[in-house]
Protein backbone atom coordinates (compact mmCIF):
# COMPACT_ATOMS: atom_id res chain seq x y z
CA UNK A 1 0.00 0.00 0.00
CA UNK A 2 2.75 2.42 1.29
CA UNK A 3 5.18 1.20 -1.71
CA UNK A 4 2.55 2.74 -4.50
CA UNK A 5 2.51 6.70 -2.62
CA UNK A 6 6.17 5.75 -2.88
CA UNK A 7 6.16 5.72 -6.04
CA UNK A 8 3.70 8.84 -6.38
CA UNK A 9 6.13 11.10 -4.02
CA UNK A 10 9.02 9.92 -6.69
CA UNK A 11 7.00 11.07 -9.62
CA UNK A 12 5.56 14.86 -7.61
CA UNK A 13 9.91 15.27 -6.89
CA UNK A 14 10.60 14.73 -10.60
CA UNK A 15 7.99 16.91 -11.66
CA UNK A 16 8.42 19.74 -9.40
CA UNK A 17 12.26 19.73 -10.61
CA UNK A 18 11.67 19.31 -14.10
CA UNK A 19 10.24 22.74 -14.42
CA UNK A 20 12.46 24.91 -12.98
CA UNK A 21 15.38 22.66 -14.48
CA UNK A 22 13.67 23.39 -18.22
CA UNK A 23 13.19 26.81 -17.55
CA UNK A 24 16.66 27.33 -16.42
CA UNK A 25 18.12 25.26 -19.29
CA UNK A 26 16.04 27.33 -21.52
CA UNK A 27 17.86 30.53 -20.00
CA UNK A 28 20.91 29.61 -22.12
CA UNK A 29 19.25 29.41 -25.73
CA UNK A 30 16.56 31.81 -25.74
CA UNK A 31 16.81 35.78 -26.27
CA UNK A 32 15.92 38.44 -24.34
CA UNK A 33 15.28 41.58 -26.13
CA UNK A 34 14.18 44.23 -24.59
CA UNK A 35 11.01 46.06 -25.88
CA UNK A 36 8.71 48.54 -24.09
CA UNK A 37 5.69 47.61 -25.64
CA UNK A 38 6.14 43.62 -25.52
CA UNK A 39 5.54 44.34 -21.67
CA UNK A 40 1.99 45.45 -22.87
CA UNK A 41 -0.68 43.25 -22.10
CA UNK A 42 -2.21 41.66 -25.11
CA UNK A 43 -4.83 43.95 -26.41
CA UNK A 44 -5.31 43.09 -30.29
CA UNK A 45 -2.52 46.23 -30.74
CA UNK A 46 -4.61 49.05 -29.24
CA UNK A 47 -3.56 50.58 -26.38
CA UNK A 48 -5.06 49.33 -22.48
CA UNK A 49 -7.37 51.97 -21.26
CA UNK A 50 -8.39 50.02 -18.03
CA UNK A 51 -7.47 47.36 -15.73
CA UNK A 52 -9.07 44.20 -16.03
CA UNK A 53 -10.23 43.72 -12.73
CA UNK A 54 -13.30 45.18 -12.74
CA UNK A 55 -16.65 44.01 -11.77
CA UNK A 56 -17.50 40.18 -11.86
CA UNK A 57 -20.79 38.94 -12.46
CA UNK A 58 -22.39 37.44 -9.24
CA UNK A 59 -23.33 34.22 -11.32
CA UNK A 60 -19.89 32.67 -10.58
CA UNK A 61 -20.28 33.34 -7.37
CA UNK A 62 -23.51 31.28 -6.82
CA UNK A 63 -22.45 28.58 -8.67
CA UNK A 64 -19.25 28.17 -6.77
CA UNK A 65 -21.85 28.36 -3.50
CA UNK A 66 -23.94 25.62 -5.31
CA UNK A 67 -20.95 23.49 -5.92
CA UNK A 68 -19.62 23.22 -2.61
CA UNK A 69 -23.21 21.64 -1.79
CA UNK A 70 -23.65 19.44 -4.05
CA UNK A 71 -19.90 18.57 -4.07
CA UNK A 72 -19.52 17.83 -0.71
CA UNK A 73 -22.74 15.77 -0.87
CA UNK A 74 -21.03 13.34 -3.82
CA UNK A 75 -17.94 12.65 -1.49
CA UNK A 76 -20.51 11.65 1.34
CA UNK A 77 -21.77 9.35 -1.36
CA UNK A 78 -18.50 7.87 -1.81
CA UNK A 79 -18.30 5.28 1.11
CA UNK A 80 -21.85 4.75 0.45
CA UNK A 81 -20.99 3.27 -2.76
CA UNK A 82 -18.33 1.47 -1.67
CA UNK A 83 -19.83 -0.28 1.58
CA UNK A 84 -23.06 -0.89 -0.84
CA UNK A 85 -22.85 -4.56 -0.04
CA UNK A 86 -22.99 -4.14 3.85
CA UNK A 87 -24.90 -1.75 4.17
CA UNK A 88 -28.02 -3.17 2.27
CA UNK A 89 -31.71 -1.80 2.72
CA UNK A 90 -30.48 0.58 5.77
CA UNK A 91 -28.09 2.55 4.00
CA UNK A 92 -29.79 2.47 0.52
CA UNK A 93 -32.78 3.95 2.79
CA UNK A 94 -30.86 6.42 4.73
CA UNK A 95 -29.29 7.72 1.58
CA UNK A 96 -32.30 7.88 -0.26
CA UNK A 97 -33.49 10.44 2.89
CA UNK A 98 -30.27 12.53 2.28
CA UNK A 99 -30.69 12.84 -1.42
CA UNK A 100 -34.17 13.44 -1.04
CA UNK A 101 -33.24 16.56 1.27
CA UNK A 102 -31.02 17.74 -1.36
CA UNK A 103 -33.30 17.07 -4.07
CA UNK A 104 -35.73 19.65 -2.19
CA UNK A 105 -32.71 22.39 -2.03
CA UNK A 106 -32.00 21.76 -5.82
CA UNK A 107 -36.16 22.60 -7.12
CA UNK A 108 -35.69 25.66 -4.58
CA UNK A 109 -32.55 26.94 -5.75
CA UNK A 110 -33.29 25.91 -9.24
CA UNK A 111 -37.14 27.52 -9.47
CA UNK A 112 -35.26 30.68 -7.63
CA UNK A 113 -33.02 30.88 -11.07
CA UNK A 114 -29.83 30.21 -8.98
CA UNK A 115 -28.70 28.09 -11.25
CA UNK A 116 -30.13 29.82 -14.60
CA UNK A 117 -27.03 31.83 -16.56
CA UNK A 118 -29.30 33.98 -18.86
CA UNK A 119 -30.83 37.27 -17.23
CA UNK B 1 14.47 -1.86 -0.01
CA UNK B 2 16.62 -1.69 -2.97
CA UNK B 3 14.50 -4.07 -4.64
CA UNK B 4 12.00 -1.98 -4.06
CA UNK B 5 12.77 1.32 -5.01
CA UNK B 6 15.21 0.22 -8.65
CA UNK B 7 11.70 -1.04 -10.32
CA UNK B 8 9.90 2.14 -9.23
CA UNK B 9 12.51 4.45 -10.56
CA UNK B 10 12.72 2.12 -13.64
CA UNK B 11 8.96 2.51 -14.07
CA UNK B 12 8.77 6.34 -13.39
CA UNK B 13 11.34 6.86 -16.35
CA UNK B 14 9.64 4.64 -18.09
CA UNK B 15 5.74 5.72 -17.79
CA UNK B 16 6.93 9.84 -17.91
CA UNK B 17 9.20 9.30 -20.92
CA UNK B 18 6.32 7.53 -22.63
CA UNK B 19 3.72 10.02 -21.23
CA UNK B 20 5.51 13.11 -22.82
CA UNK B 21 6.63 11.85 -26.40
CA UNK B 22 2.63 10.54 -25.96
CA UNK B 23 1.69 14.28 -25.39
CA UNK B 24 4.06 15.30 -27.98
CA UNK B 25 3.02 13.44 -30.79
CA UNK B 26 -1.23 13.64 -29.47
CA UNK B 27 -0.49 17.62 -30.99
CA UNK B 28 1.17 16.25 -34.36
CA UNK B 29 -1.98 13.89 -34.32
CA UNK B 30 -4.43 16.67 -33.39
CA UNK B 31 -2.87 18.91 -36.11
CA UNK B 32 -3.01 15.74 -38.50
CA UNK B 33 -6.55 14.95 -38.11
CA UNK B 34 -7.80 18.31 -38.21
CA UNK B 35 -5.92 18.52 -41.43
CA UNK B 36 -7.67 15.65 -42.68
CA UNK B 37 -11.00 16.12 -41.47
CA UNK B 38 -10.85 19.84 -43.01
CA UNK B 39 -8.93 17.90 -46.23
CA UNK B 40 -5.85 19.51 -46.13
CA UNK B 41 -2.40 17.83 -46.01
CA UNK B 42 -1.21 18.71 -42.21
CA UNK B 43 2.02 19.41 -41.19
CA UNK B 44 4.49 17.43 -43.96
CA UNK B 45 7.50 19.20 -43.88
CA UNK B 46 9.37 18.11 -41.18
CA UNK B 47 10.19 14.09 -41.74
CA UNK B 48 7.93 11.90 -43.47
CA UNK B 49 4.69 13.21 -43.07
CA UNK B 50 5.42 15.19 -40.42
CA UNK B 51 6.87 12.98 -38.30
CA UNK B 52 9.64 15.22 -36.63
CA UNK B 53 7.01 17.82 -36.55
CA UNK B 54 6.68 17.83 -32.24
CA UNK B 55 10.52 18.20 -32.25
CA UNK B 56 11.14 21.14 -33.85
CA UNK B 57 7.73 22.73 -31.77
CA UNK B 58 9.94 21.38 -28.68
CA UNK B 59 12.87 23.26 -30.16
CA UNK B 60 11.21 26.10 -31.19
CA UNK B 61 9.88 26.74 -27.67
CA UNK B 62 13.49 26.23 -26.10
CA UNK B 63 14.44 29.29 -28.48
CA UNK B 64 11.18 31.71 -27.40
CA UNK B 65 12.02 34.94 -25.94
CA UNK B 66 10.15 34.90 -22.35
CA UNK B 67 8.15 37.80 -21.79
CA UNK B 68 6.62 38.73 -18.09
CA UNK B 69 4.52 41.44 -19.14
CA UNK B 70 5.09 44.32 -16.76
CA UNK B 71 2.09 44.32 -13.60
CA UNK B 72 1.65 41.23 -13.52
CA UNK B 73 1.70 39.37 -10.13
CA UNK B 74 4.79 37.26 -10.54
CA UNK B 75 5.16 34.97 -7.79
CA UNK B 76 1.57 33.32 -9.14
CA UNK B 77 2.61 34.08 -12.89
CA UNK B 78 5.13 31.76 -12.21
CA UNK B 79 3.94 29.24 -10.53
CA UNK B 80 0.46 29.01 -12.35
CA UNK B 81 2.59 26.80 -15.37
CA UNK B 82 4.12 24.23 -12.64
CA UNK B 83 0.03 23.73 -11.03
CA UNK B 84 -1.09 22.82 -14.19
CA UNK B 85 1.83 20.39 -15.41
CA UNK B 86 2.40 18.62 -12.60
CA UNK B 87 -1.24 17.42 -11.46
CA UNK B 88 -1.46 16.25 -15.19
CA UNK B 89 1.82 14.28 -14.86
CA UNK B 90 1.30 12.69 -11.56
CA UNK B 91 -2.39 11.69 -12.33
CA UNK B 92 -1.17 8.86 -14.59
CA UNK B 93 1.02 7.11 -11.89
CA UNK B 94 -2.21 5.43 -10.79
CA UNK B 95 -3.55 3.88 -14.44
CA UNK B 96 -2.99 0.88 -14.43
CA UNK B 97 -2.26 -0.08 -18.27
CA UNK B 98 -1.16 -3.80 -18.49
CA UNK B 99 -1.12 -7.24 -17.01
CA UNK B 100 1.49 -8.08 -14.47
CA UNK B 101 5.29 -9.50 -15.17
CA UNK B 102 7.04 -12.49 -13.51
CA UNK B 103 10.80 -12.25 -13.65
CA UNK B 104 12.54 -15.17 -11.12
CA UNK B 105 9.31 -15.63 -9.83
CA UNK B 106 8.60 -12.20 -8.05
CA UNK B 107 5.89 -10.31 -10.03
CA UNK B 108 5.79 -7.05 -11.05
CA UNK B 109 3.44 -4.56 -11.98
CA UNK B 110 3.57 -2.69 -14.71
CA UNK B 111 2.14 0.81 -13.77
CA UNK B 112 3.74 3.40 -10.75
CA UNK B 113 1.10 3.31 -7.94
CA UNK B 114 0.48 -0.13 -7.70
CA UNK B 115 -2.31 -1.58 -5.84
CA UNK B 116 -3.45 2.15 -4.46
CA UNK B 117 -6.86 1.43 -2.88
CA UNK B 118 -8.62 4.52 -3.57
CA UNK B 119 -7.14 4.83 -7.34
CA UNK B 120 -10.21 6.32 -8.77
CA UNK B 121 -10.60 8.91 -5.54
CA UNK B 122 -6.89 10.47 -6.00
CA UNK B 123 -6.97 10.96 -9.51
CA UNK B 124 -10.25 13.16 -8.93
CA UNK B 125 -8.39 14.91 -6.22
CA UNK B 126 -5.70 15.32 -7.78
CA UNK B 127 -7.07 16.16 -11.57
CA UNK B 128 -8.79 19.03 -9.48
CA UNK B 129 -5.54 20.33 -8.38
CA UNK B 130 -5.13 21.98 -11.78
CA UNK B 131 -7.90 24.13 -11.52
CA UNK B 132 -5.20 26.53 -9.56
CA UNK B 133 -3.11 26.43 -12.25
CA UNK B 134 -5.95 28.26 -14.11
CA UNK B 135 -7.28 30.35 -12.04
CA UNK B 136 -3.55 31.74 -10.70
CA UNK B 137 -2.40 31.95 -14.26
CA UNK B 138 -5.20 34.39 -15.26
CA UNK B 139 -5.59 36.44 -12.18
CA UNK B 140 -2.08 36.83 -12.20
CA UNK B 141 -1.44 37.87 -15.74
CA UNK B 142 -3.64 41.60 -15.44
CA UNK B 143 -4.94 40.93 -19.03
CA UNK B 144 -8.69 40.62 -19.34
CA UNK B 145 -9.12 38.10 -21.80
CA UNK B 146 -6.92 36.00 -19.19
CA UNK B 147 -9.23 36.63 -16.24
CA UNK B 148 -12.38 36.03 -18.32
CA UNK B 149 -11.09 32.72 -19.92
CA UNK B 150 -9.93 31.78 -15.92
CA UNK B 151 -13.75 32.67 -14.73
CA UNK B 152 -15.21 30.64 -17.05
CA UNK B 153 -12.77 27.84 -16.93
CA UNK B 154 -12.90 27.38 -13.18
CA UNK B 155 -16.71 27.75 -13.14
CA UNK B 156 -17.34 25.18 -15.82
CA UNK B 157 -14.34 22.83 -14.57
CA UNK B 158 -15.78 22.71 -11.17
CA UNK B 159 -19.26 22.51 -12.21
CA UNK B 160 -18.84 19.39 -14.15
CA UNK B 161 -16.91 18.05 -11.59
CA UNK B 162 -19.85 17.09 -9.71
CA UNK B 163 -21.13 14.92 -12.73
CA UNK B 164 -17.91 13.40 -13.32
CA UNK B 165 -18.39 12.08 -9.70
CA UNK B 166 -21.83 10.96 -10.31
CA UNK B 167 -20.57 8.97 -13.30
CA UNK B 168 -18.12 7.08 -11.20
CA UNK B 169 -20.01 6.15 -8.47
CA UNK B 170 -22.55 3.35 -10.47
CA UNK B 171 -18.96 1.83 -10.95
CA UNK B 172 -17.72 1.96 -7.79
CA UNK B 173 -21.40 0.35 -6.42
CA UNK B 174 -20.75 -2.41 -8.66
CA UNK B 175 -17.58 -2.92 -8.08
CA UNK B 176 -17.13 -2.21 -4.14
CA UNK B 177 -14.43 -0.19 -4.45
CA UNK B 178 -11.89 2.36 -5.98
CA UNK B 179 -9.47 0.79 -6.79
CA UNK B 180 -8.75 0.64 -11.06
CA UNK B 181 -7.44 -2.21 -11.36
CA UNK B 182 -9.96 -4.40 -9.50
CA UNK B 183 -12.57 -2.56 -11.79
CA UNK B 184 -10.84 -3.84 -14.68
CA UNK B 185 -10.37 -7.25 -13.29
CA UNK B 186 -13.99 -6.97 -12.80
CA UNK B 187 -14.44 -5.94 -16.71
CA UNK B 188 -12.42 -9.02 -17.22
CA UNK B 189 -14.94 -11.71 -16.02
CA UNK B 190 -17.59 -10.44 -17.09
CA UNK B 191 -19.27 -7.67 -19.64
CA UNK B 192 -17.69 -4.42 -19.97
CA UNK B 193 -19.03 -1.50 -17.85
CA UNK B 194 -20.16 0.64 -20.95
CA UNK B 195 -23.28 -1.96 -21.54
CA UNK B 196 -24.54 -2.09 -18.18
CA UNK B 197 -23.51 1.56 -17.39
CA UNK B 198 -24.49 3.75 -20.56
CA UNK B 199 -26.19 6.63 -18.79
CA UNK B 200 -23.31 6.39 -16.34
CA UNK B 201 -20.55 6.54 -19.18
CA UNK B 202 -22.54 9.18 -21.09
CA UNK B 203 -22.28 11.30 -17.65
CA UNK B 204 -19.18 10.46 -17.59
CA UNK B 205 -18.02 11.27 -21.09
CA UNK B 206 -19.70 14.79 -21.13
CA UNK B 207 -18.13 15.41 -18.16
CA UNK B 208 -14.77 14.29 -19.19
CA UNK B 209 -14.90 16.67 -22.35
CA UNK B 210 -15.67 19.76 -19.91
CA UNK B 211 -13.24 19.13 -17.32
CA UNK B 212 -10.32 19.13 -20.29
CA UNK B 213 -11.72 22.45 -21.73
CA UNK B 214 -12.54 20.54 -25.18
CA UNK B 215 -14.83 21.46 -28.10
CA UNK B 216 -17.55 22.01 -27.27
CA UNK B 217 -16.62 22.87 -24.34
CA UNK B 218 -13.08 25.26 -25.02
CA UNK B 219 -15.17 28.54 -23.86
CA UNK B 220 -12.37 28.80 -21.34
CA UNK B 221 -10.18 29.35 -24.90
CA UNK B 222 -12.32 30.49 -27.29
CA UNK B 223 -10.31 32.03 -30.02
CA UNK B 224 -12.73 34.08 -31.48
CA UNK B 225 -13.89 35.60 -28.34
CA UNK B 226 -10.76 35.59 -25.81
CA UNK B 227 -7.76 35.37 -27.75
CA UNK B 228 -5.89 32.59 -25.78
CA UNK B 229 -8.17 32.25 -22.73
CA UNK B 230 -6.15 31.93 -19.43
CA UNK B 231 -2.45 31.72 -21.36
CA UNK B 232 -2.69 35.03 -23.49
CA UNK B 233 0.08 36.23 -21.72
CA UNK B 234 2.08 33.22 -21.73
CA UNK B 235 4.87 32.81 -24.23
CA UNK B 236 7.79 30.52 -24.80
CA UNK B 237 8.27 27.72 -22.60
CA UNK B 238 5.82 28.62 -20.22
CA UNK B 239 3.11 28.87 -22.75
CA UNK B 240 4.40 24.91 -23.71
CA UNK B 241 4.00 23.55 -20.42
CA UNK B 242 0.15 24.72 -20.37
CA UNK B 243 -0.17 23.33 -23.30
CA UNK B 244 1.76 19.82 -22.45
CA UNK B 245 -0.78 20.09 -19.65
CA UNK B 246 -3.77 19.87 -21.27
CA UNK B 247 -3.02 17.73 -23.59
CA UNK B 248 -1.43 15.11 -20.59
CA UNK B 249 -4.81 15.42 -19.12
CA UNK B 250 -6.67 14.35 -22.27
CA UNK B 251 -4.54 11.40 -22.24
CA UNK B 252 -5.50 10.29 -18.94
CA UNK B 253 -8.70 11.27 -19.70
CA UNK B 254 -8.93 8.85 -22.46
CA UNK B 255 -7.30 6.09 -20.46
CA UNK B 256 -9.58 6.40 -17.52
CA UNK B 257 -12.65 6.08 -19.97
CA UNK B 258 -11.18 3.01 -21.64
CA UNK B 259 -10.55 1.78 -18.11
CA UNK B 260 -14.03 2.59 -16.14
CA UNK B 261 -15.96 1.73 -19.27
CA UNK B 262 -14.11 -0.92 -21.86
CA UNK B 263 -12.40 -2.76 -19.85
CA UNK B 264 -8.96 -1.41 -19.54
CA UNK B 265 -6.55 -3.56 -21.28
CA UNK B 266 -8.63 -6.57 -21.73
CA UNK B 267 -10.23 -7.96 -24.15
CA UNK B 268 -13.69 -10.16 -23.47
CA UNK B 269 -13.12 -13.36 -25.78
CA UNK B 270 -9.61 -13.50 -25.53
CA UNK B 271 -7.66 -14.62 -22.13
CA UNK B 272 -4.24 -13.00 -21.40
CA UNK B 273 -3.12 -16.59 -19.73
CA UNK B 274 -2.38 -18.54 -22.91
CA UNK B 275 0.52 -16.41 -23.82
CA UNK B 276 2.72 -16.75 -21.39
CA UNK B 277 3.60 -13.76 -18.81
CA UNK B 278 5.63 -11.56 -20.75
CA UNK B 279 4.36 -12.42 -24.24
CA UNK B 280 0.66 -11.00 -22.51
CA UNK B 281 2.29 -8.18 -20.86
CA UNK B 282 3.34 -7.08 -23.97
CA UNK B 283 0.02 -7.24 -25.65
CA UNK B 284 -1.88 -6.36 -23.14
CA UNK B 285 0.15 -2.76 -22.92
CA UNK B 286 -0.57 -2.89 -26.48
CA UNK B 287 -4.23 -3.32 -26.66
CA UNK B 288 -4.53 -0.99 -23.71
CA UNK B 289 -2.22 2.07 -25.64
CA UNK B 290 -4.54 0.98 -29.23
CA UNK B 291 -8.15 1.93 -27.47
CA UNK B 292 -6.74 5.18 -25.35
CA UNK B 293 -5.41 6.63 -28.81
CA UNK B 294 -8.69 5.68 -30.00
CA UNK B 295 -10.28 8.06 -27.74
CA UNK B 296 -7.81 10.74 -28.31
CA UNK B 297 -9.39 10.27 -31.66
CA UNK B 298 -12.65 10.61 -30.94
CA UNK B 299 -11.61 13.88 -28.61
CA UNK B 300 -9.99 15.52 -31.93
CA UNK B 301 -12.55 14.11 -33.95
CA UNK B 302 -15.79 15.74 -31.56
CA UNK B 303 -13.94 19.26 -31.92
CA UNK B 304 -14.25 19.37 -35.97
CA UNK B 305 -17.82 17.74 -35.15
CA UNK B 306 -19.86 20.00 -32.82
CA UNK B 307 -19.48 23.72 -32.61
CA UNK B 308 -19.05 25.70 -29.49
CA UNK B 309 -21.68 26.01 -27.13
CA UNK B 310 -23.08 29.39 -25.25
CA UNK B 311 -21.95 29.73 -21.93
CA UNK B 312 -25.34 29.69 -20.64
CA UNK B 313 -26.16 26.15 -22.59
CA UNK B 314 -22.94 24.78 -21.07
CA UNK B 315 -24.21 25.54 -17.69
CA UNK B 316 -27.86 24.85 -18.06
CA UNK B 317 -26.61 21.48 -19.46
CA UNK B 318 -25.06 20.73 -16.01
CA UNK B 319 -27.15 22.35 -13.79
CA UNK B 320 -30.62 21.40 -15.34
CA UNK B 321 -29.84 18.11 -16.98
CA UNK B 322 -26.35 16.04 -16.05
CA UNK B 323 -26.97 16.75 -12.17
CA UNK B 324 -31.07 15.62 -12.07
CA UNK B 325 -29.76 12.92 -14.37
CA UNK B 326 -27.07 11.85 -12.48
CA UNK B 327 -28.84 11.50 -8.98
CA UNK B 328 -31.98 9.54 -10.76
CA UNK B 329 -29.38 6.95 -12.03
CA UNK B 330 -27.59 6.66 -9.08
CA UNK B 331 -30.88 6.12 -7.04
CA UNK B 332 -31.77 3.47 -9.88
CA UNK B 333 -28.23 1.51 -9.76
CA UNK B 334 -28.61 1.71 -5.98
CA UNK B 335 -32.53 -0.32 -5.95
CA UNK B 336 -31.42 -2.47 -9.05
CA UNK B 337 -28.68 -3.65 -7.25
CA UNK B 338 -30.13 -3.66 -4.05
CA UNK B 339 -33.22 -5.91 -5.48
CA UNK B 340 -30.40 -8.19 -6.80
CA UNK B 341 -28.95 -9.62 -3.55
Amino acid sequence: MAISYIGVGFLLIIGLLMVPVTMILGKFFRPSKFEISKLEPYECGIEVKDSPKGRISVHFYIVAVVFLIFDVETVFLFPWAVAFDKLGLFGFIEVGIFLLLLIVAYIYAYFKGALRWEE
Amino acid sequence: MVNILIPAIIKIVVVLGVLLTAVAYTTLAERKISAYLQDRYGPNRVGPFGLFQPVADGIKFFFKEDITPKRVFRVTYYLAPMCTLIPALITFAVIPFGESVSLNGTSYRLWIAENMDLGLVYLLAVSSLGVYGIILAGLSSNNKYSLLGSLRSVNQVVSYEIALGLGILPIAISCGGFNLDEIVRAQEKGIWFVVPHFVAFLIFLVAIFAETNRLPFDLPEGESELVGGYHTEYSGLRFAMFFMGEYANMITASALIVILFFGGWSLTFIKYEIFGSILAAILSVLVFCAKVAFFVFFFIWVRWTLPRFRYDQVMNLMWARLLPAGFLYLLIVGLFYFLLE
